[in-house]
């Protein structure tokens, strides 16, 4: 792998600083193909002075059906930076994606051209089984000392998830990271706290809890996970397990704050058994322990039977469904995403326990079917978020994950993406320019040169 | 006995060279003060880090000093530059090699088993092997006019040669870092971080050519 002789000049010591960063003029987003052939992974032209603008410039085609492309991350990252494992002149150029059900972890090369992406590597599922005893991959961060990544169970489909380390160098398995779990089973989303050597992990299912779909008996029961966990990052041991209570099913998406001197984040739950209402909550250290409080709570809809999908005949209403959240690089504005009503909120939450909505987009929606200006009638719902680094544009796509797009939009889900202006004192807008729609789905986005989920911070 | 000097001028140098370097120690002074907005958590970070790379240093003359009671030059000379040349080709293979298992929050004896791991992985220590070689042989032997292999490092010798090369980086670690979190901020690094590595390899393999030709 080449080195550089100056620093990689995506790599920003602080989330301040990147804030600076020339804005994105590609995306990439993951491609999924229910059932129809091989996944792929989109070029979109992000370029607001370009012809093409809001088209899709070029695609990737993978060499394998059912891969089930889902979330994916950059090789190396700002965290690169960090002084106590520096190595800066590493080139931020691979994108790691992993396939869910497959379990392959394709490498891309985006140079020299960014526009013309190119498979350099692939990671077999039997690599990651028989170094790190995992299946699934699910999330990728760039950590300071390898790329990080979690898995959802074991090669049998059950659990425990965990995450597992592959080398920034050679992409090799090096191992399962955890070297005591505590009692955490379950697993979904990660991530970290630098400044705190603190990482957290989140709890969906495993394998054979999801792949099928939702499963409503595990569901009723309250099987879904509804716990975070608490572990030191250097020591790789579990340190703490928060529940949020059992009636609180799938607690996903965890953002941190991105400025490392803050130990607070916010992490999003699907759904409540109590009254399918879906809820952000923010955890934060005090006194040497991590607490968490419910800070925001979106309550279910009404809606006539007929116009549900019979999962939800039976509730008569549309839950939110939460799926995926976002923060800002100031830590300022969250955006969260309520998946089954199809809308899209920003709250200001420069007080993290006191959010304040200050902007509402929709689009689709079990019920509502919102349209873009220039669509006709949408399903899905906003679902994957990716904000650019100045937090002035945000990127949306509704895909979830095949099963469960069936279930909760049996009409067959077809993929948008979109683009949002947001305000830098609050509010947002559809660009009316930015508009992806196809027969195949999509799910995670990236921005050229990094954006507000693929990079951490050491520096204030 | 002309320039007696220079083995003690360039083991300043080195000293220096590796306080300059921000992956040795003095940007993670700066981050620790950043991370604590304290500067006394700056300040505390320097000398672990000093005594970490003296005692990498140390182990190194302490091999050397033996070393030459039991080798003849000529023999230890080219067991030296091999040793240098084997340690420059593992930094070619392995270029963004770096220590695991630190985090920020490492506490003051973790600086110094970071700045330890740093310096020796860094072939700190081995970069001195040709130095510490011309060293002149110490008096007591001179006098007597043994200059076969008898004639090595004294242990004093030894010891000021780690000293005033760790001396050279604590001070412009320390300058520095100050100056860094006092004044500039961390944004220069985007710029100005060279590939110091890179040229650090390439100094590996002039020492060893050095070694095996002085």
């Amino acid at each position: 792998m080449a080195t550089l002789l100056k620093a990689d000049p995506t790599f920003y010591p602080s989330p301040k600083l990147a804030m600076q960063a020339p804005p994105e003029t590609v995306a990439y987003a993951v491609i999924v193909n229910p059932g129809k052939g091989p996944d792929g992974l989109a070029v979109l032209d992000a370029d607001a002075a370009s012809a093409g603008y809001g088209k899709v410039i070029s695609s990737l085609t993978m060499p394998n059906s059912g891969d089930e492309l889902h979330h994916f991350g950059w090789n190396a990252c700002s965290s690169a930076l960090c002084p106590y494992a520096a190595h800066p002149h590493i080139e931020r150029r691979y994108l790691l994606v992993p396939g869910l059900r497959s379990s392959r972890i394709y490498v891309i090369d985006t140079k020299p051209d960014g526009r013309a992406l190119k498979i350099v590597k692939t990671v077999e599922a039997q690599e990651i089984a028989n170094r790190a005893g995992y299946s699934r991959p699910h999330t990728t961060h760039c950590g300071p000392d390898g790329i990080y990544v979690s898995a959802l169970g074991g090669p049998d489909g059950d659990g425990p998830g965990g995450i597992f380390i592959l080398d920034h160098n050679t992409f090799e398995v090096r191992g399962r990271w955890e070297l005591d779990r505590g009692p955490q089973h379950l697993a979904y989303d990660f991530w970290w706290h630098l400044g705190y050597d603190t990482l957290l992990t989140s709890e969906w299912g495993t394998p054979k809890m999801v792949e099928d779909g939702v499963n409503p008996e595990i569901l009723l029961k309250g099987g879904y996970g509804h716990q975070i966990h608490v572990w030191d990052l250097p020591k790789r041991r579990h340190r703490q397990a928060i529940d949020l209570g059992p009636e609180q099913q799938m607690v996903l998406e965890l953002r941190p704050a991105h400025d490392p001197t803050r130990a607070y984040g916010f992490v999003g739950v699907v759904t409540s058994l109590k009254d399918l209402s879906a809820s952000v909550w923010t955890w934060y250290l005090e006194g040497g322990t991590w607490k968490v409080r419910k800070v925001i709570e979106i309550p279910a809809e009404p809606a006539d039977p007929k116009q549900l999908p019979p999962l939800l005949q039976g509730f008569k209403a549309v839950p939110p469904l939460v799926t995926d959240i976002n923060l800002s690089l100031d830590d300022r504005f969250l955006y969260v995403s309520c998946w089954g009503t199809g809308q899209f909120l920003q709250y200001d939450v420069s007080d993290p326990f006191n959010p304040r909505q200050t902007g509402s987009v929709h689009l689709g929606g079990i019920v509502r079917r919102a349209a873009h200006p220039d669509s006709g009638p949408l399903n899905g719902g906003p679902q994957m978020v990716e904000v650019s680094r100045e937090g002035k544009r945000v990127y949306l796509s509704n895909g979830l994950y095949n099963s469960w797009d069936d279930q909760f939009y049996p009409d067959g889900l077809k993929g948008w993406i979109v683009r949002l202006d947001a305000d830098p004192a609050g509010g947002l807008s559809i660009d009316r320019r930015f508009l992806v729609q196809s027969e195949q789905r999509y799910h995670q986005i990236h921005l050229e040169g990094g954006d507000a989920s693929s990079d951490s911070y050491c520096f204030a | 006995m002309t320039r007696w000097w220079w083995p003690w001028g360039v083991l300043v140098l080195l000293g220096a060279y590796h306080g300059l370097n921000p992956g040795m120690g003095w940007l993670f002074a700066v981050a620790r003060g950043l991370q604590e907005r304290r500067r006394a958590a700056l300040w505390q970070s320097f000398l672990p880090i000093a005594i970490g790379h003296e005692a990498a240093i140390g182990a190194v003359v302490v091999l050397v000093a033996f070393a030459q009671l039991v080798i003849a030059p000529q023999a230890l000379r080219a067991g030296g530059a091999g040793l240098l040349l084997a340690f420059a080709g593992y930094r070619i293979y392995r270029q963004q090699a770096h220590p695991r298992g630190f985090g920020m929050r490492v506490g003051l004896r973790g600086l110094f088993g970071w700045s330890f791991l740093m310096s020796s992985a860094h072939g700190a220590g081995l970069m001195l092997v040709p130095i510490l070689l011309s060293l002149p042989p110490s008096g007591a032997n001179q006098d007597l006019g043994l200059v076969a292999y008898a004639a090595g490092l004294s242990p004093w010798e030894g010891l000021l040669a780690a000293t005033l090369h760790t001396a050279a980086l604590l001070a412009v670690m320390a300058l520095v870092a100050v100056v860094v979190y006092e004044r500039y901020g961390v944004a220069f690094l985007r710029r100005a971080w060279l590939n110091v590595d890179l040229i650090w390899t390439i100094a590996l393999l002039g020492a060893a050519l050095v070694t095996l030709f002085t």
